[in-house]
């Protein structure tokens, strides 16, 4: 069975919500719409304090290219337009609208009827791509990079298959491998919007081998589109890395940054973004609700739940059973990429892929001893670094000869940390020399245009 | 006997030889430094600290004496040595050393645990700019001091400790030479290099906080507000400016008056080294709002 070639780890698989369907969560007292919920500009409000909004009204429009719009998930009226301590945990600007029924714009299909792309064959890349961009739709595994970006090639580049990222090679979470089992058919028409949107006729969804229900379904479903290849892949983490994935499906390697997947001309996107692709191309929804897997090993009742964006996470934790007296960490992600939470207040937005409760025992890290030399950190990274050395490096400022060492190719994985058998905290070293000496580039390229 | 004196000569040869060849080379590739570099380079206080900008003493003597060329020093300030060293300097490069103020680093935030709590403790590697990294930190304040020690890392003059109880920056200003790199290594930008003052006395406000005024005094008891109160006290002098919800006291302006002191609500101005007041009945600092 295929894999990446290089590095990895394989954690505890914990997938406790595995097989649970996906439940409604119940809409918010209040919700709240940070500003800032994709990598890019912020948005920009457009509405203020008294405005009444519908489901699928504007909040706030995108700030240049690389941004997003942002819709209300709920209907009611605005109370402010103020910060908000958001998932990044610092405070960003954001809307704040007090809940009023459950109103919908009148532009929104909300029947379940599926669109085939078929039965739309006035649609082209354009049209596509200017919907995607439209509907605010982001990276929905939690880089939350917009989408549109990603579908138009810059010049010269020619994309030439399209890899859907269906791995969740992240422990604990089940969000897409449920929304693989309830909405197959409405997953595949995204995937051949996405294809006809960068204009290919090759297709893959890669799926590791432990949500055999998934493969199988899938592979049913797609059946009728013989351009689409669902590709079983061995458990091992960071294969949801778009780099490893596109290593795993078709054996191509990214070179180092600035190369991007589409120089090996392929498009990865995940699977709940081929989804909320087909929901806002065929359906005229925006990007208002995702799947959230809220688990943990102490949460009474671990859930995936279809959840409206800027419903605050103390809610879904409430609707799995409370917030259980053991609780250590509060993660928003999973437990190897994921970012500790200091407050159970924070909206959820389009990046909540999960949100996991550690117990106290879990949640606490182990007595940092010195470094033993073994080079484990070396074997398990998957961008071939070596990590015990990058973290000297940071922590020494020695920032010319990390770049050297190629530390902004570090994909932030944590394999390396979770390796350590000294429990060093590689991860976060590296992680500030990368911010450092993206920096440094940034600046250096800054002063080479002036 | 021959065979020693065979090797005596072989030996003595190569010797000239290569004294012959050393001497060209030295005379050839000899490269001329100004003597004056080592001169200058012996009054600095070799802390190396970097205080001036430069990669150490010598390449702050190097650029002195350059700059002596220009006809001037005023750009150039050895932080630790002061002004005697300043001094010394100039009279090595026959200038007249311009008057600097000697400075020194003021910690601008009093959250200690009483007044801004920890709601969550951050468990990863202990650095300041790690931590301000994933965000707000341990306590509301995305300002304030995060008090993992990066500032007493980098001092060379162990003049900048965290305080363990309180876990904010606490700087000796005995030891502290005004060299910035506590300043320079702070991610939130916490550390002002001020002017000493006269006998140490000076009044700053000592917050960091940008938020506007209600979330401020949610996030600590001790934070500047922006209500401008100082400043309409400071009407006067003008020392004092507004900035983003956050008072400033300009040195060059202020007279020590301490009037701002008195007015401040919030107990975040704070006047340096002055003698105690006259016992006077203390109003307690109003708590608005819990944090």
């Amino acid at each position: 069975m295929k894999t990446f070639s290089m590095g990895g780890v394989h954690p505890e698989e914990n997938k406790l919500s595995a097989g649970c369907p996906i439940r409604q969560a119940a809409l918010p007292k209040q919700a709240v719409f940070s500003m800032f919920q994709h990598i890019g500009a912020p948005a920009v409000p457009v509405v203020k304090k008294g405005d009444v909004v519908k489901v699928g009204t504007l909040l706030g429009e995108a700030n240049g290219f690389v941004s997003a719009p942002i819709y209300s998930s709920v209907s009611g009226k605005v109370s402010k337009v103020d910060v908000a301590l958001d998932a990044s945990d610092t405070r960003r600007m954001a809307v704040y609208v007090d809940v009023e029924g459950d109103e919908w714009e009148d532009s929104i299909d909300r029947s379940t009827d599926l669109v085939k792309l078929s039965d739309r064959p006035e649609l082209d890349s354009k049209a596509i791509i200017d919907k995607v961009k439209a509907a605010g739709i982001v990276g929905m595994g939690g880089a939350t990079f917009p989408c549109h970006v990603k579908l138009c090639p810059p010049p010269g580049q020619k994309a030439e298959c399209v890899i859907i990222n269906a791995v969740e090679c992240e422990p604990y979470l089940t969000a897409d491998h449920s929304l693989m089992l309830e909405h197959a058919a409405e997953i595949l028409v995204g995937v051949k919007l996405i294809m006809k949107a960068v204009n290919v006729q090759k297709g893959y969804i890669g799926i590791e081998n432990n949500k055999p229900d998934a493969i199988r379904l899938m592979k049913e479903t797609a059946a009728e589109y013989p351009d689409i290849e669902i590709v079983p892949l061995k458990v091992q983490y960071p294969q949801g890395g778009e780099k490893q994935l596109i290593d795993a499906v078709i054996g191509r390697q990214v070179p180092a940054p600035p190369a991007i997947p589409i120089n090996v001309g392929a498009v990865v996107q995940n699977v709940g973004t081929a989804f909320a692709i087909y929901e806002a191309v065929m359906k005229n929804k925006p990007l208002i609700s995702r799947v959230i897997t809220v688990t943990g090993k102490s949460l009474k009742n671990p859930s995936n739940l279809m959840a409206r964006l800027g419903t605050p996470f103390s809610q879904l934790i409430d609707e799995c059973g409370g917030l259980p007296a053991d609780t250590g960490k509060i993660i928003g992600g999973g437990p190897m990429m994921g970012k500790a939470l200091i407050s159970t207040d924070i909206p959820m937005t389009k990046g909540s892929s999960g949100l996991l409760i550690m117990n106290d025992k879990e949640a606490r890290r182990a007595k940092v001893e010195p470094c033993i030399r073994c080079a484990k950190c070396v074997g398990a990274c998957p961008m071939g670094l070596e990590p015990y050395l990058l973290s000297t490096l940071s922590s020494q400022h020695v920032w010319d000869r990390a770049e050297a060492e190629g530390i902004t190719s570090c994909i932030e994985c944590g394999s390396c940390a979770f390796t350590c058998p000294s429990h060093r905290p590689l991860l976060d070293n590296i992680r500030l020399g990368k911010t450092t000496v993206m920096g440094i580039i940034r600046s250096r390229a800054a002063a080479a245009k002036s | 006997m021959n065979v020693i004196l065979i090797a005596v000569c072989v030996l003595g040869g190569i010797g000239l030889i290569s004294a012959a060849v050393l001497f060209i080379a030295s005379k050839k590739f000899a490269v001329w430094e100004d003597p004056r570099i080592k001169e200058v380079n012996e009054v600095l206080p070799q802390a190396n600290c970097g205080g001036c900008g430069y990669p150490g003493c010598a390449g702050f003597a190097g650029a002195c004496v350059k700059a002596a060329e220009d006809g001037s020093l005023s750009d150039l300030n050895c932080a630790p040595g002061g002004q005697a060293v300043m001094e010394k300097v100039a009279a090595i490069l026959g200038l007249q050393a311009s008057a600097a103020a000697p400075k020194v680093a003021v910690v601008r935030c009093q959250g200690t645990c009483d007044v801004r709590p920890h709601g969550v403790e951050f468990d990863g590697a202990h650095s300041c700019r790690i931590q301000n990294m994933t965000g707000m930190g341990e306590t509301l304040c995305q300002y304030g001091c995060l008090g993992e020690g990066d500032c007493a890392a980098v001092c060379l003059f162990g003049a900048i400790t965290v305080n363990p109880a309180t876990r904010i920056a606490e700087v000796d200003e005995s030891k502290c030479t005004g060299c910035g790199a506590c300043a320079k290594t702070c991610p939130r930008g916490i550390i002002e290099l001020r002017p000493q003052g006269p006998k140490g006395r000076k009044v700053v406000v000592l917050c960091n906080n940008k938020d506007k005024g209600a979330l401020a005094t949610k996030e600590c008891k001790v934070s500047c507000i922006g209500c401008g109160k100082c400043v309409k006290t400071c009407d006067k002098f003008e020392a004092i400016t507004l900035g983003t919800n956050l008072a400033h006291i300009d040195p060059d302006k202020c007279k020590l008056c301490r009037k701002c002191e008195e007015a401040c609500p919030r107990g975040a101005i704070k006047a340096f080294n002055f003698p105690p007041r006259k016992p006077k009945v203390e109003e307690p600092v109003k708590e608005e709002g819990k944090a």
